[in-house]
C-alpha cells in the first residue's frame, strides 16, 4: 500500500481550534500543549478531514473537543483500542491518541501496553500531571512515593512508574519526553512524532495548577532547569549544565549513568536507535538531569500496513457463492 | 474367486436414528462424528448434530472428566434435535460407557473396544468389576469388539508406531458404522486423503482402518443381533446442500450482511474465548471477503477495536461470551451514546462467571437486554437453528446501520457447533440494503436525526467539512455539542429509547410456527430451543391437544403484534435454558401471567421434557 502525503499549507494554528470554548481550569498546563499541537498541525499542514483525535477519560480527554478535526471522547483507558480500530478501518487516517497518566497507564495500562507493541501507526500524547485531576486530585500511577491526596492522606506508598521506561519496555519504536512550557521543544517533538511510522509515544510533563502545582518545579523550573535537564539530540554528546560543563559516561565497569565534567574522556554521544542507552535514558531521574527529546527512534513497519501486507488483505471482491458453496456439498433433485 | 455363498439377513428400516460416538478427548471422537455426519447427508438423509465435549483440551486418559462425545440424530423425516435418547452408543473406553450410559435406550446398542476395558481403565472409571462380564449391562444389546487389535492388525502394512496404529480406532469405529446404515465411505475416505496430503502412510493407515470396520460389518462372524440397516431419504426440498454449524453460519452471514449494505470492510475483532472462539477462527481466512480480524489484548480492546473501526465506516463486530460480553458493556454503553453500528455475538454458554465453558445455556438473555450501566437500549436477536444463523446475522447488519444502534445476537454454545444440512442460499437471492454515508456538509451536525428511523449520520472521517467530534458525554439535540442541560438530557433519553422501540416497524411481526393464533397454550421460546420445542408442540398437537409454537427472533424490541398475541391464548409456557428470563420479560412487558419452564443443566431440553411440561397444563 502507498503512503500519500497530502498537505494543507494554507491554515494557521487558530484553523485548528474548534468553536468551542476550552475549559481547563485557568492557568492549567494543558493550554500550552493545546497551543503547541495546533501550531505543531499548522507547521506540518495537516489536512483537517483526515486527521482524528481520539481520547479517553480524564482532564486531557476533553482535548478533542477543542480540535477542528476529527475527534472521538471515548471511555476511561481504551483509546488506544479504538484508534487500533480505526486505523485498520482505515490506515490511511491521521490518529492521535490524548491521554494522561491515570488513563493511558493505570486503568488503560494494557492497552497502552499492547498498542505500543505491536507498533499501530498513531501519535500517542501522554500529559502526566502525576494525579487524577477531574477526579479532584487522588494520587496518580505516576505520583511519586509520598504524595499526599484524598485517597491518601498519609502519603502514598507506592512505586510510580515511568512513562517512557514504560513505553520503551512495551517494545515502542519512538519514546520521547518534553514540557509544557517548553513550547519549541514540545513543537519540535511532536513533529518527530508524528514523521515517525509506527506508534510514537510522547510524554509531556504537565502541571496541574490546581491539585497538584509545581510538581515539576525541580525539573522545569527557570533555576534549576540546566542542571535538571539533558537535552538529548541523535548524534549529539550527552552534556547538560549553565554552560554545558557536565556530561554523561558509562561508569567504567557497570552498566549505570555517571556525571563527569564535560571534558571528560568517554562522555556518551546521544544514539536515538540504541534502545539500551534509551533505557538508561528515560529512567534517570535526580540527582541526574531528567532527559529531553526524542529518547529513542527506530522505525520498522507499522501494524496496519503489515496487516494489510498479508496475502488476500484488503481485496473484498472474492466470490461469496463459492465460498457457501464450498466444501462438500450435494444435490436434492425434484 | 468362491462364490460367496454367505446369505446376508435383510437391512432392517430405521426411521431415524440416533448414535452417540463417546471416547477419550484425544480418540478423535469429534472428527468421527463429522465424517459419519458427512456420508449420512451425503446420502440424502436429515440431521442434526450435537458435540458434547470437556473443557479440558486432553485431560489424562481414561477418566470420566475427559470424555468427548458426539450425538448425531439422522433420519427420513424432518430432524429438528440431535435426538432425546441413544440408539446406538459407541464407547472407546469405561469412562465413556459410564458417563454416557444413562441416555441409551433400553434395549439399545453398545459398541465397545474390549482392550480399552482393563484394569487400569475400569478402575479410574469407577468401575469394580468389568462391566462386560456381569449383567449389568443386561438391558442393551452389547458388542464387544477387540477394535484396538483390529485396528492394529488393518493399519500393519502401513508401518506405523503401535501409538500412530491406535489413533486409527476411531476411524475403524466410523468404517463399521457407515457399514451398519448402508453409507458410503467414499468422502471420508477423500478427506483423509487430503488431510493427511503430507503423511501418505497415515493416510493410507486411516483409510485402512475405516475400510477394515467396514468390511468387518460387511463379513465377519457376527452375532445376531449385529445387523445393517436402511435409513430412507429425507423429503427435503430439491436445491444444492451443504452441512453448517452456527458458527460458519454466523461468519457467513456477516460476510453476507457486508457485501448487502455495500460496506467495503468488516473489522471483526476478538478474544480467545470458549465458545465463541471459532467465529474469529473462521473470519480470519475471510481476508479476501473484506474482513480484517484482530485478536486484541482483552475482551475490552476488541469491542473498541470494532467500535473505532465502525466510527471510521467499516462494519465493526466483536465476539465474545458470556463473561467476555460482560467485559464489553462500558464500550456497548460508548456506542449507544455515539450512536455508531456495532455488532456483537454472544455464544452463551453456562455460568455465572467461568461457569461451564463448553456447556450451552440461554442465561444471557437479561445482560443483552438489560445489562448496562443507565437508560441504554440496543437490539437483540437471536437465531433459531444454525442454518437461522446466516439470516440473523445478515439482519443484525441491516439493523446495525439503519439505526446506528449496537446489534446483539444471542448464539450459544450448542448452536456454535452444531451442524445440520442447508440448503445454500445464493447471493443474487439475498436481501439489499446499501448505506449511505453522509458527506453532504449542508446543514450538517453529527446527531441530525433522520425523520423516520431517528439514526443520526454516519460519516467516514476523512470526508471534508464535515469534521465534528463525538464522545461519551451527553450531547445537545440540536448541536451535538457536549450538554449538561436537564430537559435535553430527558429528551435524548427518550429519543435513543423510542429509536430503539421504532425498529418494530421495520421487522416481520410475530408468527405462530405451529398450530393456532389462539387457543389454550402458547409454548414460546427463543434461540435454539426451537426444534425441541417445535417437535414437542408437534406431538401434542398430534394428540389433539390445542396447542401452538411461538418462536421469538426479535427479543429486542420485540414484534409489534407479540403481547397482542399471547393475549389471545389462556396459558403461554416459557421454556428456556435458564433460570426464568424470556418469562420475565414478557410478564414485564405484558402483563401477562406467562409461566417460565427452565433446564439449566448445560445440556439442550429432550423433546420428552418439554412434552411432559406440555401435558401437565395442557
Amino acid at each position: 500500500m502507498t503512503v500519500t502525503t497530502i498537505t494543507d499549507a494554507q491554515l494557521a494554528p487558530k484553523d485548528y481550534a474548534s468553536d468551542q470554548e476550552v475549559r481547563w481550569c485557568p492557568g492549567c498546563g494543558d493550554y500550552a500543549i493545546l497551543k503547541a499541537v495546533q501550531k505543531a498541525c499548522a507547521d506540518m499542514g495537516l489536512v483537517r478531514e483526515r486527521t482524528v483525535f481520539v481520547s479517553g477519560i480524564g482532564c486531557a480527554a476533553r482535548f478533542p473537543y477543542y480540535m477542528s478535526t476529527y475527534g472521538f471522547h471515548t471511555v476511561h483507558g481504551r483509546a488506544p483500542a479504538i484508534a487500533t480500530g480505526i486505523k485498520l478501518a482505515n490506515p490511511d487516517l491521521d490518529v492521535w491518541v490524548m491521554t494522561g497518566d491515570g488513563d493511558g497507564l493505570s486503568i488503560g495500562g494494557n492497552h497502552m501496553l499492547h498498542v505500543l507493541r505491536r507498533n499501530v501507526d498513531l501519535n500517542i500524547i501522554l500529559f502526566n500531571n502525576e494525579i487524577y485531576g477531574l477526579t479532584k486530585g487522588q494520587y496518580s500511577p505516576t505520583s511519586r512515593r509520598g504524595t499526599r491526596s484524598p485517597s491518601t492522606p498519609f502519603g502514598s506508598i507506592e512505586n510510580p512508574v515511568s512513562a517512557c521506561a514504560f513505553a520503551l519496555g512495551a517494545g515502542a519504536r519512538f519514546v520521547a519526553r518534553s514540557i509544557d512550557t517548553l513550547q519549541a521543544h514540545l513543537i519540535g517533538v511532536l513533529k518527530r512524532a508524528h514523521a515517525h511510522r509506527g506508534a510514537s509515544f510522547v510524554e509531556i510533563l504537565q502541571n496541574c495548577v490546581v491539585f497538584n502545582d509545581a510538581v515539576f518545579e525541580h525539573i522545569t523550573g527557570k533555576d534549576v532547569a540546566p542542571e535538571a535537564q539533558v537535552a538529548v539530540e541523535h548524534g549529539k554528546p550527552l552534556v547538560f549544565g549553565k554552560n554545558k560543563e557536565k556530561g554523561l559516561r558509562l561508569k567504567p565497569g557497570t552498566l549505570e549513568l555517571e556525571i563527569v565534567a564535560a571534558g571528560a574522556a568517554d562522555i556518551l554521544v546521544h544514539d536515538e536507535t540504541n534502545r539500551p542507552l534509551a533505557q538508561l535514558l528515560a529512567a534517570l531521574e535526580p540527582p541526574f538531569p531528567t532527559a529531553m527529546g526524542v529518547l529513542y527512534c527506530n522505525p520498522t513497519e507499522s501494524y496496519e500496513r503489515d496487516v494489510y501486507a498479508q496475502k488476500g488483505a484488503g481485496q473484498g471482491k472474492a466470490d461469496l457463492d463459492a465460498l457457501l458453496n464450498s466444501e462438500r456439498t450435494w444435490e436434492v433433485v425434484p | 474367486m468362491a462364490t460367496s455363498s454367505i446369505s446376508r439377513p435383510q437391512r432392517e428400516t430405521r426411521d431415524s436414528v440416533v448414535i452417540r460416538f463417546a471416547g477419550d478427548s484425544g480418540d478423535g471422537m469429534q472428527v468421527t462424528g463429522s465424517q459419519f455426519t458427512l456420508e449420512t447427508a451425503l446420502a440424502g438423509s436429515d440431521f442434526s448434530t450435537f458435540p458434547d465435549f470437556p473443557a479440558e483440551i486432553r485431560a489424562p486418559t481414561g477418566t470420566t472428566f475427559g470424555v468427548s462425545a458426539f450425538q448425531i440424530h439422522f433420519g427420513g423425516g424432518d430432524v429438528m434435535t440431535p435426538g432425546d435418547a441413544v440408539d446406538v452408543l459407541v464407547a472407546m473406553n469405561p469412562a465413556a460407557l459410564t458417563v454416557e450410559l444413562h441416555d441409551l435406550k433400553v434395549g439399545g446398542t453398545v459398541i465397545v473396544d474390549t482392550a480399552a476395558f482393563n484394569e487400569r481403565n475400569l478402575s479410574k472409571a469407577g468401575y469394580a468389576r468389568n462391566p462386560l462380564e456381569d449383567d449389568s449391562l443386561a438391558r442393551y444389546q452389547v458388542l464387544k469388539f477387540d477394535i484396538t487389535k483390529l485396528t492394529a492388525d488393518a493399519v500393519k502394512p502401513h508401518g506405523l508406531s503401535s501409538r500412530e496404529a491406535h489413533l486409527c480406532r476411531n476411524m475403524w469405529a466410523l468404517g463399521l458404522l457407515l457399514w451398519m446404515y448402508g453409507y458410503e465411505r467414499t468422502a471420508t475416505i477423500e478427506w483423509l486423503n487430503r488431510k493427511f496430503a503430507k503423511k501418505p502412510e497415515i493416510a493410507a493407515a486411516n483409510v485402512a482402518a475405516v475400510n477394515a470396520g467396514h468390511a468387518f460389518g460387511e463379513t465377519a462372524e457376527m452375532s445376531e443381533h449385529m445387523v445393517g440397516y436402511v435409513v430412507p431419504k429425507a423429503d427435503a426440498q430439491p436445491g444444492r446442500y451443504r452441512t453448517v454449524s452456527g458458527t460458519e453460519g454466523l461468519a457467513w452471514g456477516l460476510v453476507a450482511g457486508l457485501r448487502a449494505a455495500g460496506i467495503e470492510k468488516m473489522v471483526f475483532a476478538g478474544y480467545p474465548i470458549t465458545p465463541a472462539s471459532a467465529l474469529l477462527h473462521v473470519l480470519a481466512n475471510l481476508r479476501a471477503y473484506g474482513v480484517v480480524t484482530f485478536q486484541a489484548e482483552d475482551e475490552i480492546a476488541a469491542s473498541g477495536a470494532a467500535l473505532g473501526a465502525s466510527y471510521a465506516g467499516a462494519l465493526g463486530v466483536t465476539s465474545s461470551s458470556g463473561p467476555g460480553i460482560a467485559l464489553k458493556t462500558e464500550m456497548l454503553g460508548l456506542a449507544i451514546a455515539t450512536e455508531l453500528p456495532l455488532i456483537v455475538i454472544d455464544s452463551q454458554r453456562a455460568g455465572p462467571s467461568t461457569g461451564m465453558p463448553t456447556k450451552a445455556e440461554q442465561s444471557d438473555l437479561f445482560q443483552a437486554v438489560l445489562g448496562r450501566n443507565a437508560d441504554a437500549p440496543l437490539a437483540v436477536l437471536a437465531p433459531t437453528s444454525t442454518a437461522d444463523c446466516f439470516h440473523i446475522a445478515i439482519e443484525a447488519v441491516r439493523l446495525a446501520t439503519k439505526y446506528m444502534t449496537p446489534v446483539i445476537v444471542l448464539s450459544d454454545g450448542y448452536l456454535a457447533h452444531a451442524a445440520e444440512p442447508w440448503r445454500i442460499p445464493v447471493e443474487a437471492d439475498l436481501p439489499r440494503f446499501p448505506v449511505t454515508y453522509r458527506t453532504d456538509p449542508e446543514g450538517f451536525h453529527p446527531f441530525l436525526r433522520d425523520a423516520a428511523t431517528l439514526a443520526r449520520p454516519w460519516v467516514k472521517p476523512g470526508t471534508p467539512q464535515l469534521e465534528h467530534r463525538i464522545g461519551g458525554l451527553e450531547r445537545d439535540y440540536d448541536s451535538g455539542h457536549i450538554s449538561y442541560d436537564p430537559d435535553n438530557h430527558a429528551r435524548m433519553t427518550k429519543t435513543r429509547a423510542d429509536k430503539i422501540a421504532g425498529i418494530a416497524n421495520d421487522i416481520p411481526l410475530q408468527d405462530v410456527a405451529l398450530g393456532e393464533d389462539h387457543g389454550k397454550l402458547a409454548v414460546v421460546g427463543w434461540g435454539s430451543t426451537f426444534g425441541a420445542i417445535h417437535r414437542a408442540v408437534q406431538m401434542a398437537r398430534d394428540e389433539d391437544r390445542d396447542v401452538a409454537h411461538i418462536h421469538v427472533r426479535y427479543l429486542s424490541p420485540f414484534p409489534r403484534n407479540l403481547g397482542e398475541l399471547l393475549q389471545r391464548y389462556d396459558r403461554v409456557l416459557v421454556p428456556e435454558m435458564n433460570n426464568g428470563q424470556l418469562v420475565k420479560l414478557l410478564r414485564a412487558e405484558y402483563l401477562i401471567p406467562a409461566e417460565g419452564f427452565s433446564k439449566v443443566t448445560g445440556k439442550p431440553f429432550r423433546v420428552v421434557e418439554i412434552a411432559e411440561a406440555i401435558g401437565k397444563i395442557s
